[in-house]
């Protein structure tokens, strides 16, 4: 390559949404790898295209769907040629050619050509007042027209034909709509779900004739009707083209690229060709060419990663999902939503009140999802399509949605769209509704973008269900809530698995290592990261890696919780809640001696004490002499007890006993978050197992293993695991469920939700019936466990610092 | 501008910080994975919380309490929070850290 003096020059053709995001996407990763000039045929600098229909309703502005003026191209040094139509690729030469006859050189192209309406192939599809519904110069052309009022007729009721009808409606035209199917949003929409949504639209004032096939449009000079094969006709002053699009691949194909219905691409979004990469509309993956957003920006996301030299993401294909966009209307369908052979079904209808809603199922998976008038649950479920989850559990209220949301600002993670404006979406940063949705049509798409820009759910994170309500409510379609397959955070494009997946199979033992290994972009990480990543890496080789404190939050570097005003507390261990009273003397006394504020029973059955200063940590340890009982750490953190069948006169079983020896045989485990068990001696449960991550309940033959319980922001009962007799399978059951728990859940998942995940058929198969599995999945657990010390005995001793005191005091 | 010695480099670690006592106030030492050197005062503009107990990345600390990002060249809170810290100058001889404290009127 040798020749310094010149950057690459990267040649993009289509300044649309795909090809633009590609470029945002690449200069995120390497703003200086090229000198890149844009061309694009229209007049205007990127816009948001699935805009175009408030434009025309006469909701928006063109200027307020820009999404990069011109201003941003020249910040980042980009050639932008609008009005500028490519009409050669010269592969030979390269260089491209454009219809002015402008040669311009490249090392790689990237085409982003789009697509084109589709015109029904009729006698009279050319006469002027026939249109397409594409692009802004189509807008500008029907906004002009329709100021006449008259008569509108729309071929085609799908997505965009319905947006059209919309639009021209609220400009005071009197519109039809055709179809030659029976109802409208065949794509999208069942038969019933059609029917509902014709009357809506109907009581809108726009009609539909349906099952009907074009057969010309009717004019000399312009168009004055449509005939149809059965001989009937309709006046019509304009007539609207919505049947279909057509990528853009005439281009490709003319210099020699494979094609199909689009521009043939491999996994990495590249052509034929390896200097030509194509996205968006235009091409054709695996089969499949997409028409919505979502999947364009991912295929952006990862030709871009090409583009800037780090080769390492693959594009695998998209589901997709599609609300539509028309004020007052709700609808959501994804995946299969017909159902057929060897399916199930699940519906609601209450036609009254306009809502329906269907989920269809393979087995336990669910494989459509078709809601319409209601669509808040529609990602909620649209996750579990997306991941094939497993359903069984929550199949009572599928069509319902997550309930028993209580009032702690998690009532409205379904109503996000019905609140109002001034509504507190975000509790921690004091944000509201209208902000966050103002903040989206700006031009955000993400969640990652509104927290960044919003600080809504970028606390405590308890309500990005409802932002990402919103986001889905504004953007429709374009809105794509892949969970499962979010990046771990800004640092990275890799998902929690990949990177887990990446430091097993390459021995990667630091978070150095890993983030070297994965091109991190920000080399020293971030908050989120630095911490997930260090406990990746210890889970896989608790033996050969080694702890990073500086991927540590505070708490679990100073071994003590730290408080609003920067002092400490100390929970040192009790074991199952039982102490003695010389323990509870040398306590007092630390505490009295040591003036510490304030001493507090905790909700954990010990001993906080409050309001220490960091310098004093280390010497408050020393004097209580008792192991730190980890209240600061996605730890093992209490074992509750009761009172149990040694005092109590219901207790069946010694749950005092099996509490202190659980917690001796876990202390000391960390975990993608905190773990808490209890143990109640009889049903009456006082030790309040079934509300925590393992709990048990003594019963005259045994004990039942209850798992998956929280207590805290969001109750969840536990699920009951097993049934057995004895203390030591109880121990060894929990071990290999906590195991498969630490290996499996993502870093700040607690049991609750990753049971949910999971799918508790999935834990049982590998923790009761495989008697293998779980001894080995217990002795991995006691071999990480093995590998921990007390770190206040550490601390103590001098082997641990935790930097307690100043680093010096300069005195003036 | 009056110079103090604070300690050697490989006191503060990578990635994170320390504190310092002075006539001025509690001052965070905070180093970056790089080994680049920072000295900010030690109070988060939002409440007060001890930004030498942060995740420090590139030019940025995270604050421990409310994850608050601050640029520790300017000192400014990073969108979109609002806010500002005192930085100081440091130096560093050899191994030795120094710290710039504006001269005391006495
Ligand atoms: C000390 C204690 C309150 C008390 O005085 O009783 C406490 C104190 C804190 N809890 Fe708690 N929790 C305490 C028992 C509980 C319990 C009750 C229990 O364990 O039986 C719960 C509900 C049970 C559960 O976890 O399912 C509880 C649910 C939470 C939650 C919500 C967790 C969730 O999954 O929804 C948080 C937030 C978090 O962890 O992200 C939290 C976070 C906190 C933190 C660590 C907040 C923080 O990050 O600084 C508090 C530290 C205060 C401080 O300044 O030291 N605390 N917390 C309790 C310590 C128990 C112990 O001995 O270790
Ligand atoms: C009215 C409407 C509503 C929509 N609503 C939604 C929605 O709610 N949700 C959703 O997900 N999607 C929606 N879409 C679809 C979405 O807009 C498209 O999927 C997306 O814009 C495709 O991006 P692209 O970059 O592939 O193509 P485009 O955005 O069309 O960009 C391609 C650009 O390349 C230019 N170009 C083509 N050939 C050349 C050439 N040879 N030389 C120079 N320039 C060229 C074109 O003029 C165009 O500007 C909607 C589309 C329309 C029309
Ligand atoms: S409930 Fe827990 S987190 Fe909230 S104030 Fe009390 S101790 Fe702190
Ligand atoms: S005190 Fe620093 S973020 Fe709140």
């Amino acid at each position: 390559m040798g020749n310094k003096t010149r950057k690459a020059r990267l040649v993009v053709i289509g300044n649309g949404m795909a090809g633009i995001r590609t470029v945002e996407e690449l200069l995120k990763m390497a703003p200086d790898l090229y000198e890149i000039t844009v061309f694009g045929d229209e007049p205007h600098p990127n816009y948001n295209r699935i805009l175009l229909t408030p434009v025309l309703a006469g909701e928006m502005r063109l200027e307020e769907t820009i999404l990069n003026d011109h201003d941003w191209y020249q910040e980042h040094g980009i050639t932008l040629r609008t009005g500028c139509l490519v009409t050669q690729i010269d592969r030979v030469r390269r260089q491209v050619i454009t219809a002015q006859g402008e040669k311009v050189p490249y090392d790689r192209v990237l085409i982003a050509t789009g697509a084109a309406a589709a015109l029904a192939p009729i006698p009279g599809n050319d006469l002027p007042g026939v249109y397409s519904y594409r692009d802004m110069r189509d807008v500008e052309a029907l906004t002009q027209v329709s100021a006449d009022g008259g008569e509108a007729v729309i071929i085609g009721a799908g997505l965009l034909g319905l947006e059209v009808a919309h639009g021209l409606n609220a400009r005071g035209m009197q519109v039809t709509v055709v179809h030659r199917r029976a109802w409208p949003l065949d794509k999208q929409l069942d038969a019933r779900g059609g029917a509902l949504l014709r009357q809506a639209i109907e009581a809108r004032g726009i009609r539909f004739l349906m099952e009907r096939e074009s057969a010309a449009v009717l004019g000399t000079d312009r168009v004055e009707g449509l005939q149809f094969q059965d001989g009937s006709q309709i006046p019509a002053q304009i007539v609207v083209m919505t049947v279909g699009i057509r990528p853009r691949i005439a281009l490709a194909q003319a210099a020699g690229l494979a094609c199909e219905q689009g521009i043939l691409v491999s996994d990495t979004l590249q052509t034929y060709d390896p200097r030509i990469y194509a996205v968006g509309e235009c091409v054709q993956h695996r089969g499949m060419t997409y028409g919505l957003v979502a999947p364009l920006f991912e295929q952006a996301k990862v030709a871009a990663n090409h583009l800037a030299e780090y080769g390492r993401m693959r594009y695998q294909g998209s589901v997709t999902s599609t609300k539509l966009k028309v004020t007052g209307i709700e609808l959501f369908s994804a995946g299969d939503f017909l159902g057929g052979e060897g399916t199930e079904e699940l519906t609601l209808l209450d036609a009254h009140q306009g809502i329906y809603k269907k989920v269809v199922l393979q087995g336990d998976t669910i494989t459509g999802i078709l809601l319409y008038g209601d669509t808040s649950i529609g990602p909620w479920l649209f996750e579990y399509l997306r991941d094939k989850n497993n359903v069984a559990s929550l199949r009572d209220h599928l069509l319902f949605g997550e309930t028993h949301l209580g009032d702690a600002g998690h009532a409205g993670v379904n109503q996000a769209a019905r609140l109002a404006d001034s509504a507190e979406i975000c509790g921690c940063n004091g944000v509201s509704k209208g902000q966050i949705v103002r903040a989206i049509r700006d031009g955000l798409f993400t969640l990652e973008e509104v927290r960044k820009c919003t600080k809504a759910s970028a606390s405590c994170g308890s309500c990005t269900g409802l932002v990402e309500q919103l986001l889905v409510s504004t953007l429709g379609g374009v809105y794509d809530s892949s969970a499962r397959k979010k990046a771990l955070c800004g640092c990275t494009d890799y998902s929690h698995q990949e990177v887990r997946d990446a430091i097993r199979k390459e021995k990667l033992l630091s978070v150095r290592d890993v983030f070297r290994y994965l091109d991190w972009r920000h080399p020293g990480g971030c908050a989120t990261c630095r911490p997930a990543v260090n406990y990746y890496v210890r889970t896989a080789w608790p033996a050969e890696s080694k702890d990073d404190p500086s991927a540590r939050f505070i708490n679990e570097r100073a071994h003590a919780n730290i408080q609003k005003d920067g002092t400490y507390s100390v929970v040192p261990r009790i074991y199952g809640g039982v102490t003695t009273p010389a323990e509870l003397k040398r306590i007092a006394e630390v505490a009295e001696r040591h003036a510490v504020p304030m001493v507090k029973f905790t909700g954990g059955q010990r001993l906080d004490l409050l309001g220490v200063r960091k310098e004093k940590l280390p010497l408050i340890w020393a004097e209580l002499d008792m192991p730190s009982g980890y209240a600061y750490g996605k730890a093992l953190r209490t074992v509750k007890s009761c009172v149990g069948k040694e005092f109590c006169r219901f207790g069946v079983q010694d749950s005092t006993q099996l509490a202190i020896d659980l917690e001796k045989n876990l202390e000391r485990m960390w975990a993608p978050h905190k773990v808490k068990l209890g143990a109640s001696g009889c049903p009456r449960n006082c030790a309040e197992s079934t509300i925590k991550d393992v709990g048990v309940i003594g019963v005259d033959s045994g004990w039942e293993i209850y798992v998956g319980g929280n207590g805290g922001m969001k109750v969840r009962a536990a699920d009951l695991l097993a049934k057995v007799k004895t203390e030591a399978e109880v121990i060894q059951i929990s071990k290999a469920f906590l195991q498969m728990y630490r290996e499996d859940a993502q870093y700040l998942e607690r049991t609750a939700p990753w049971v949910e995940r999971v799918g508790l058929e999935q834990i049982k198969s590998r923790v009761i019936d495989d008697l293998a599995q779980r001894v080995e999945l217990a002795e991995r657990l006691d071999f990480a466990i093995a590998q921990e010390k007390d770190p206040w005995a550490e601390a103590v001793s001098g082997r641990l610092d935790i930097h307690a005191a100043p680093l010096r005091r300069v005195s003036a | 501008m009056e110079w103090f010695p604070l300690g050697r480099i490989d006191e503060v670690p990578l990635g994170g910080g320390r504190y310092v006592e002075t006539p001025a106030g509690q001052i965070a030492v905070l180093c970056n994975e790089a080994g680049e050197l920072f000295a900010v005062h030690n109070r988060c503009p939002h409440r007060g919380g001890p930004l030498s107990e942060g995740f420090v990345s590139g030019k940025t600390v995270f604050c421990p309490l409310h994850n608050w990002q601050i640029d520790l060249e300017s000192g400014q809170a990073l969108p979109p929070d609002q806010g500002c810290v005192k930085t100081f100058p440091l130096k560093t001889e050899g191994e030795e850290i120094w710290l710039g404290l504006p001269e005391m009127q006495s």
